[in-house]
């Protein structure tokens, strides 16, 4: 087992809730709500009208930007309207958020748009990229980037490797051990595309310990398909181990140094969800329309997973686990420690929902008055990105950005760590979240001054010394006329 | 005797596996065009041309680090932050600036020219290192304080003293 090279916090597992039933797919809602906003920074583009008949499957909104993926219909029927509607929010600091959606009246015939299977073997892996982003495939862990492009980010060398991530730290989510544990061959077969699409040299799957029951089902899968080159690392079950940077360092014994990325040091990181995804998508031309959503929580009667539809109202999911249970508090999005609390379940599911959790009282860090810090320094024992939130939050009272930038707040995970273990309940995660864009802005700009002021001092350099030769030659060009007349 | 002939082999096998990681880690930089040393450095240099440091602008202090005519503790702008990088990048022991190369306000400034007074000499706009002055002769001159990186060489310049430091809004350094 590898040994975690990251701190961070043992806490009290909830996945156990959520495990005891299978699988099991969520009812297809009447009227799926598609968002364009599918991940931050990039709207897509519609290219269905109102009133077109749509296929399950078929593509309906093209990506704006880099940033963005393609968007397929999760179901058969008509394009009712395009219009804005509340989806779940992008920022902690909004509840929901506003955008453009498509909305399909489901004919409830699931007829299909006729994508073909494709042997992921006989492309190159330029065209395989190329194809998964035509698949919409995005990193399923949270993140939401599109995974063709971060699939073409990793530098042709030796020794790289293709991590795939299955260590679900968050303690209530457990759609990653769910879906190792039913589609291991899935997983397996999408690591298999990954590798080949990124070029890299190993391949491996990180697991943390406690999901006994899909490290076997992995185990077997890998046995079964004959792959001697995968390899399963087994790591620790400690919050945040599936963070990318912490995971990296715990298995491939790296540190991805600030302001890198993964891929700066050969390594690549994919969710086990997008493996899955992926290899749906070219094993059956299923493009992403579906994903595995944790549905739990004390406030919820029958906590479980389901395979549910994008698209699908929120609603509708809490209702396919028995409804809300009296003790309902909290509606969140994500896990306990990084999720973002929703308002209402009126929402559409989005690409990024790996976990509905309607939490009790008793399911969440109580958190009473805020004090002042005492600097026990109790934070800076667990931030996994090895920082000082005490000296960070010194620092914000008024905010400093310049020492901010020097103690690091931009490699804040923002995992929530120090706020969990504060003793004078001080919300710092979300300080430091609100912090960041005006130190990202400042950082931007003082790059762009020097690179502006650069550039000016050397075209004065070069018009300084262009003039300098001309006045020379001026000069040589007199002297050869006086002593051409003498 | 035997021993430390394989202790010999063994030393020489793990120095070859070292050099040839750096080797790999010198090909995995990106595109083919060299990256000079001294561009390296003058990357990291804040571009305010301001002189403190005794040579003639960044580019010049930086190719003086890369001929290692020039200590890594001379750029008062930069501050400490930028001497570590520096000191990182030469593989040098960090060490933070020298006083005696002048210091620098504690938030960025800008010059401005104070109109009245302005005689029109354009000796600013000549000591200007990023062209950051306009002006013509006997017409007053003013200061494109965007493009103004508060290196303060036009204030020793000015024969009527009419230019002054003010605090830049909206920057940090």
């Amino acid at each position: 087992m590898a040994r975690l090279a990251t701190k961070g916090l043992r806490l009290e597992a909830h996945k156990e809730r959520s495990t005891v039933q299978p699988i099991a797919t969520a009812s297809i809602a009447q009227r799926l709500v598609l968002a364009l906003n599918q991940q931050a920074g990039a709207a897509n583009t519609s290219v269905v009208n109102v009133g077109d008949s749509v296929l399950f499957g078929q593509p309906i909104a093209r990506p704006a930007n880099a940033l963005g993926a393609w968007l397929h219909s999760p179901a058969s029927g008509t394009v009712i309207a395009i219009e804005p509607r509340p989806v779940p929010p992008a920022h902690p600091d909004e509840q929901q958020s506003v955008s453009q959606c498509i909305v399909i009246d489901n004919d409830g015939r699931d007829q299909r748009f006729d994508f073909p299977a494709v042997d992921y073997q006989r492309l190159s892996p330029e065209q395989l990229r190329d194809h998964i982003a035509q698949g919409g495939i995005v990193g399923l862990g949270g993140a939401v980037f599109p995974t063709a492009r971060k699939l073409s980010s990793l530098a042709a060398r030796s020794g790289t490797s293709l991590l795939v991530n299955g260590a679900e730290c968050e303690p209530f989510i457990s759609c990653d051990d769910m879906l190792m544990r039913e589609h291991a061959a899935d997983v397996v077969l999408g690591a298999r595309i990954l590798q080949r699409a990124c070029g890299a040299e190993r391949c491996i799957i990180a697991v943390e310990d406690e999901m006994q029951t899909a490290i076997a089902a992995l185990r077997t899968a890998i046995e079964e398909n004959g792959e001697d080159q995968l390899r399963l690392v087994i790591v620790p079950t400690v919050y945040p181990a599936g963070g990318e940077r912490q995971l990296i360092n715990t298995v491939c014994g790296v540190e991805v140094p600030s302001g890198k990325l993964p891929q700066d040091v050969g390594v690549l990181c994919q969710n086990v969800g997008t493996a899955a995804a992926t290899a749906r998508w070219l094993r059956d031309g299923e493009p992403l329309i579906s994903r595995i959503v944790t549905v739990t929580g004390d406030g919820v009667r029958q906590p479980r997973n389901l395979l549910a539809r994008i698209g699908t109202p929120l609603a509708s999911l809490i209702a396919d686990c028995g409804g809300y249970s009296e003790r309902r508090h909290r509606l969140i999005m994500g896990g306990s420690m990084m999720g973002l609390e929703l308002a209402s379940d009126d929402l559409p599911l989005i690409k990024a929902g790996n976990c509905l959790l309607a939490a009790s009282r008793l399911d969440l860090t109580p958190r009473s008055l805020e004090m002042p810090c005492i600097r026990c320094g109790n934070c800076s024992e667990v931030c996994p990105a090895h920082l000082l939130p005490q000296q960070l939050h010194w620092y914000l009272q008024p905010p400093d950005h310049i020492a901010l930038d020097r103690h690091g707040l931009l490699d804040c995970i923002e995992c929530g760590c120090c706020d969990h273990v504060c003793p004078s309940q001080i919300p710092l995660t979300s300080r430091f979240r609100a912090a960041k864009p005006v130190l990202i802005e400042q950082r931007g700009d003082a790059q762009t001054r020097a690179d502006a002021a650069r550039a000016r001092f050397e075209a004065r350099t070069r018009r300084l010394a262009r003039l300098e030769a001309e006045h020379r030659e001026k000069l040589a060009a007199k002297r050869r006329q006086l002593r051409d007349k003498s | 005797m035997l021993s430390a002939l394989i202790i010999i082999v063994l030393l020489a096998a793990i120095a070859g596996l070292f050099a040839g990681v750096r080797i790999n880690a010198h090909m995995a930089t990106g595109p083919a065009s060299v990256v000079t040393l001294a561009d390296q450095l003058d990357a990291l240099l804040p571009q305010t041309q301001c002189r403190r440091c005794t040579f003639e602008g960044c580019r010049p202090y930086a190719e003086a680090m890369a001929a290692g005519e020039a200590g890594i503790n001379q750029c008062p702008p930069g501050g400490a932050s930028t001497a570590a990088a520096l000191a990182d990048v030469l593989g040098v022991p960090a060490q933070p600036v020298d006083p005696s190369f002048g210091t620098v306000p504690d938030h960025a400034v800008v010059a401005f020219i104070e109109e009245l007074p302005c005689i029109g000499c354009t000796k600013c706009i000549q000591a200007c290192p990023v062209d950051a002055i306009i002006g013509a002769p006997r017409y007053m001159h003013t200061v494109i304080a965007d493009q103004c990186t508060g290196c303060e060489l036009c204030i020793p310049v000015c024969p009527v003293d009419c230019i002054v430091l003010k605090p830049a809004t909206g920057r940090t350094h």
